[in-house]
Order: structure tokens, then C-alpha cells, then sequence
């Protein structure tokens, strides 16, 4: 064609395409609140996978030092080695903040992943191939949500015991549903576009055109909703357990140091309170400005 | 030798539940399309012409199956494409291929103009290796007007007339024998539209294509067709070699329809007679008994609520119990 013919000489070299998801990620770059709330997640997270290696302690460790007169002697401070103080017993709630932190973000980000992966193939699937099955399958999920999960969750752990499966078990159970719903609706709205008309009438299989046309098309709104869904899970988490129902001893979560450092808050020992609970905050700020500047980055209404 | 694509007595009916209708009301149903035959040789370009909603995007999509159709579709006289099984019909999604109208909304906007070109050779070619199939995009690229350094953009990084001549590549680079255009230029620009209908007939004929064009505008469907098929309310009204349906329409809908086409000279414009068509177009869930065509034809007869017309056999066929050339009291 005579479109060819002028600039031949540079044809060779295929030009870098500007695709959907650099657009988001320069979005993303510039919004100053998103990359505020990047930044406490980076720093969060090193904290949990790094922040031993500073401490002097160990999280199981009891200070005979202090023990019996934390209030006076169990302070944060530099020269004992607890930074952030001891609590009750007498441990390092340094490493005990480490350790608190590192379950609550797994929680977190285990929850989020299996709402991800199960709502994401439920939804998608329910939606595309629509009619009976879409009826059959939503209807399901209406059911389950109308159970109140907090309370066959508590069942579970009573019954099977305290332990961390059951509450990754629990979590993840509860979190896929609405996610599912969300795919299901934006699926049903994809389905109706000429693309995946195109796809069709090619005579590309379904499951592909889920794979290759639905899905990465969805994935925009996947990621907003799972950061948004992971401090809910951490959340969820700490109701559990604050309520004792949660993590078991020796192992802790952020939750649960927040219900040890609520309760000793008349002996004046506020630090057990505050570092978990500093700790806490920031990871939920982090994770919602992100889920924020996810959303602004990636919304289709904005381009 | 038989025809490659055979049509016989076409329906496409859809089954409307309302919003709080019980479920086991018997839902209301649509005939979107209606009866309709005809016949397509290699090489043929028929265009199928009609007011919005009359059932032309339909039929298209009731050939390919991408809607559920009754009567009969055979293939090059080998096959009846609505009585065989999806996995049969794969094989032959290849040899019918579609254009959209919206160039840009037919394109995968996660995708880049290689993939998407590549996507029917990785559905239907699998046993072609990567660096053949490259070449073929390359090449079919080339055949479009693409520039080949263009290949990994993404659609939203081209004009209109350029996704449709991406639409177009991905139709075609799985070499099909017919190719439906569903109002491939409607979106486009006046200037762009007739650049991407030259470059359809180029490739045509290159290729031996044959093409159902569906299209509202008569003008750019007087220039690409051979035949042209009138449809209204689902049925077919009119089908007839182009140069004998422009010239002398026999149907009193198609007469009034190329009368309705402005002709740019203002001169000419503001003498033209028109014929007027009054009304709406009825409700496809209630068409009028007898001839659809009938609440608002200017020639309407007793007789037209009692009979179904029938079209007839041949190259010009009409469906109309009174057939025949504008009558002057019909003018406006």
C-alpha cells in the first residue's frame, strides 16, 4: 500500500507499544498519596522480614530483669535492648511486634490471594457462561453470604481448634464471595463487547476467551478490590483475635497484641498498646492509599 | 456448481422475559428475522440494506451461529452449518470470518495489533510455528496498509479507519472464503469510509472473496455490492442485481427508501420527489398480519393484511402482491 512506502527505511525497527497498564503505572507514579502509602508498605514489610535482624532478643525469651516490675523497668528503651519495651512477662515486644506483624500481613495476603484466585475464576465463569449455571452458581453465593460467617468462623475454630490453618481456612472462605460477585457483574459487561464477540465467532474456545479476553480485562478491578481486601482480612484477623479465638501463643499477631497491650493499659504500660497498634495503622493506611491510587490509576471513567 | 452459501427460510427468534415475569410465564417472542433465503456465489458481494432493527446485524450473527437460528445454511453444498455440532462448526468458523462495526470496541485494548492479528492463526493454525505465523501477520499487516513497525502498539494508539483495517487483517489472515461486514464504516469518517470499502474490494478481489455487507447507507452499498437485499421488520422485501434495484425498484419500501437518499447537487435535492413513509416501524414482538410492510405502504391493499407475499425465485425478487414501479399519487 502507498501508506508503506515513505518511511521504509525506519519500518524495520517495530516501535514500543504504550499499553493500558504503563498509562496506570504513570498514573499510579504520580499520585503523591498512593506513593506515600507504598512507601509505609515498603518500610511495613521490611520491617516483618527484616526487623529481626536488629533485635536483641529473641520473641520467646523472658527478661528476668524486668519481669515483676514492667511497668517501671519494661519501658522502651535503648539500653536494655527493648526498643519498644517488654510486655506482660517480660518478652521483647520488639520481636514480639515482628512477629505480630509478619502473621498479620500472611493473614492478609493469604485472604486476598484465595479471594482472588477462587472469586476470580468463580465469578468469571458464572458470568460468562451465564443463563441456568450463572443462576445456580450466584444463587449459592446469596446463601452462603446471608450465613453469618462470624460466627460459624468462631464454630470452626472451636470445633477443629485454634489454629492458624483453620484461620487461613476461615478467611479465605468468607472473602471470596464478594469478590466474585464484582467479577461476575464486570464479566457480564465484557461479554457483550464486540472483542469477545470477535473471539467468539472466531471460534476461540471459552475457556481461552475467559483466559485471554475476559480475565485480563478484569484485572484492573481485581487488583483495586484486593488491596482494598487485604487490611479487611487483617482486620477480620484481629476481631479473632482480640477476642482469643485467634493465633495461639507462642505465635501472635498484631491483633493480638493489641488485646494484651488493651488490657494491661490500667498498669501504665501504654507502649504495649501503642506499638502494636502504631504498627497496625500504618499497614492499614498503606494498603488503602495504594488500593486508592489503584483505583484512580486504573478506572476506566478517568481516561 | 452450487452456491457457497445457500439460505433457505431463516429464523432467528428470541424468547423476551420481562422483569417480574414468573418463571414459568411463556416468554413473549421476538422474530428478528423472518423467513428469509437466498443464495451467495463465490465471489459475490451482497449487500444487505434496512431501517435499524430490522433484523440485518441478526441475520449475519444467525449465519455464524453466534445467536440461535432455525431453517437452513448450507456451505458450498456439503454442509447444513445450523444441523452440525459446535466442534464441527470450529472448522468452519475459519472459512467465515466477520468485520464489526465499531472498529475500536472490536478490539482487545489489552492486546497489541500482533496479537490480535495472530489470534485466529493461534485458534485455527496451531500447527504453524511462531515464526511462520509472524510472517503471515507481517505480511497480512502489509496487505492492510499497516506499518509493519507498528506491531506491538495498542489499539487505543490508532485512529478509527486504522483498527478497522486491523479488523480487517484479523478477518482475513486465516485466508476465509466469505467475510461478513457488519456496517464495517458506519463509525468512520466520510473520507476514511470509502479509503477502508476500496481497500475491502481490493482484497476481494485479490482473494475471491465473497462478502455480505450489511450497511444503512445505500450509496456505499450500491458501490461495493453485486446484489442487494432489502430486509424490513425481519423479512426480506426486495432482492435484486444492484444496477436493476437502483434503476427500477419493484417494492414499494425499497422505492421509498432510495428516494429518501439525499443527492449532493441542492439543485437536484430540492426538486426531488420523495415518498413519504408515515408511522413508525411496528413492534417486531406484534408485525402486522400479511404483508409487515403493509401500515405503512402507500399502496396498501385489503388484500395485503390476508396474504404472507412471497418473494418468488430469480434474480429480481420482490416481495409484494403488487409489485411494480412508482405511481405518481405516491410522490410528495
Amino acid at each position: 500500500m502507498s501508506l508503506i512506502s515513505d518511511d521504509t527505511a525506519a519500518a524495520a525497527v517495530p516501535q514500543k507499544g504504550r499499553s493500558p497498564w504503563a498509562d496506570a503505572r504513570r498514573r499510579f507514579f504520580r499520585n503523591k498519596a498512593a506513593m506515600l502509602g507504598l512507601a509505609i508498605l515498603v518500610f511495613v514489610t521490611a520491617f516483618a522480614l527484616f526487623g529481626n535482624v536488629l533485635a536483641q532478643w529473641s520473641n520467646e525469651e523472658l527478661d528476668f530483669m524486668v519481669m515483676g516490675q514492667v511497668a517501671e523497668l519494661g519501658g522502651p528503651t535503648l539500653s536494655n535492648g527493648h526498643y519498644f519495651g517488654t510486655d506482660d512477662l517480660g518478652r521483647d515486644l520488639y520481636a514480639r511486634t515482628v512477629q505480630g506483624t509478619q502473621i498479620s500481613l500472611a493473614v492478609g495476603i493469604i485472604g486476598a490471594l484465595i479471594a482472588v484466585i477462587v472469586g476470580t475464576t468463580y465469578g468469571a465463569t458464572a458470568g460468562y457462561v451465564g443463563g441456568r449455571v450463572d443462576t445456580l452458581m450466584m444463587r449459592f453465593v446469596d446463601i452462603f453470604m446471608a450465613v453469618p460467617y462470624m460466627f460459624i468462623l468462631i464454630l470452626l475454630l472451636v470445633m477443629y481448634g485454634r489454629s492458624i490453618g483453620m484461620l487461613f481456612v476461615g478467611v479465605g472462605m468468607i472473602s471470596w464471595m464478594d469478590m466474585s460477585r464484582i467479577v461476575r457483574g464486570q464479566t457480564l459487561s465484557l461479554k457483550g463487547r464486540e472483542f469477545v464477540e470477535a473471539a467468539r465467532a472466531t471460534g476461540v474456545p471459552a475457556p481461552v476467551i475467559i483466559a485471554r479476553h475476559i480475565i485480563p480485562n478484569l484485572l484492573g478491578v481485581i487488583a483495586v478490590y484486593a488491596t482494598l481486601l487485604v487490611p479487611l482480612m487483617i482486620l477480620t484477623e484481629s476481631f479473632i483475635s482480640f477476642l482469643g479465638l485467634g493465633v495461639q501463643e507462642p505465635l501472635t499477631s498484631l491483633g493480638a497484641l493489641i488485646s494484651e497491650g488493651a488490657d494491661t493499659l490500667n498498669y501504665g504500660t501504654t507502649w504495649q498498646l501503642a506499638f502494636p497498634l502504631l504498627f497496625f495503622i500504618l499497614t492499614l493506611f498503606g494498603f488503602f492509599f495504594v488500593g486508592d491510587g489503584l483505583r484512580d490509576a486504573l478506572d476506566p471513567k478517568d481516561r | 456448481m452450487s452456491p457457497l452459501l445457500s439460505v433457505r427460510d431463516l429464523h432467528v427468534t428470541f424468547g423476551i422475559t420481562r422483569a417480574g415475569d414468573m418463571p414459568w410465564t411463556k416468554p413473549r417472542l421476538l422474530h428478528a428475522v423472518n423467513g428469509v433465503s437466498f443464495d451467495l456465489e463465490p465471489g459475490e458481494t451482497l449487500g444487505i440494506v434496512g431501517e435499524s432493527g430490522c433484523g440485518k446485524s441478526t441475520l449475519a450473527r444467525g449465519l455464524i451461529r453466534m445467536v440461535p437460528a432455525t431453517g437452513q445454511v448450507m456451505w458450498r453444498g456439503e454442509k447444513d452449518l445450523l444441523a452440525i455440532s459446535a466442534a464441527e462448526m470450529k472448522r468452519y468458523r475459519s472459512e467465515i470470518q466477520m468485520v464489526f462495526q465499531d472498529p475500536l470496541a472490536s478490539l482487545n485494548p489489552r492486546m497489541t495489533l500482533g496479537q490480535i492479528i495472530a489470534e485466529p492463526l493461534k485458534t485455527h493454525r496451531p500447527d504453524l510455528s511462531a515464526k511462520d505465523r509472524a510472517a503471515r501477520v507481517a505480511a497480512m499487516m502489509e496487505r492492510v496498509g499497516l506499518l509493519p513497525q507498528m506491531i506491538n502498539r495498542y489499539p487505543h494508539e490508532f485512529s478509527g479507519g486504522q483498527c478497522q483495517r486491523i479488523g480487517i487483517a484479523r478477518a482475513l489472515v486465516v485466508e476465509p472464503k466469505l467475510l461478513i461486514c457488519d456496517e464495517p464504516v458506519s463509525a468512520l469518517d466520510v473520507s476514511i469510509q470509502a479509503q477502508v470499502v476500496d481497500l475491502l474490494m481490493e482484497l476481494q478481489s485479490e482473494m475471491g472473496l465473497a462478502m455480505i455487507f450489511i450497511a444503512h447507507d445505500l450509496s456505499v452499498v450500491k458501490h461495493i455490492s453485486d446484489n442487494v437485499m432489502v430486509l424490513y421488520l425481519g423479512r426480506m422485501m426486495e432482492r435484486a442485481p444492484k444496477r436493476e434495484l437502483y434503476a427500477a425498484p419493484q417494492h414499494p419500501y425499497t422505492q421509498a427508501l432510495l428516494s429518501a437518499v439525499p443527492i449532493a447537487d441542492p439543485e437536484v435535492e430540492r426538486t426531488k420527489k420523495i415518498i413519504p413513509l408515515t408511522g413508525d416501524l411496528p413492534s417486531p414482538m406484534a408485525p402486522p398480519s400479511g404483508c409487515v410492510f403493509r401500515t405503512r405502504c402507500p399502496r396498501a391493499q385489503a388484500q395485503c393484511g390476508q396474504t404472507v407475499p412471497e418473494a418468488g425465485y430469480g434474480d429480481h425478487r420482490t416481495a409484494c402482491l403488487y409489485p411494480g414501479a412508482i405511481r405518481a399519487e405516491e410522490l410528495a
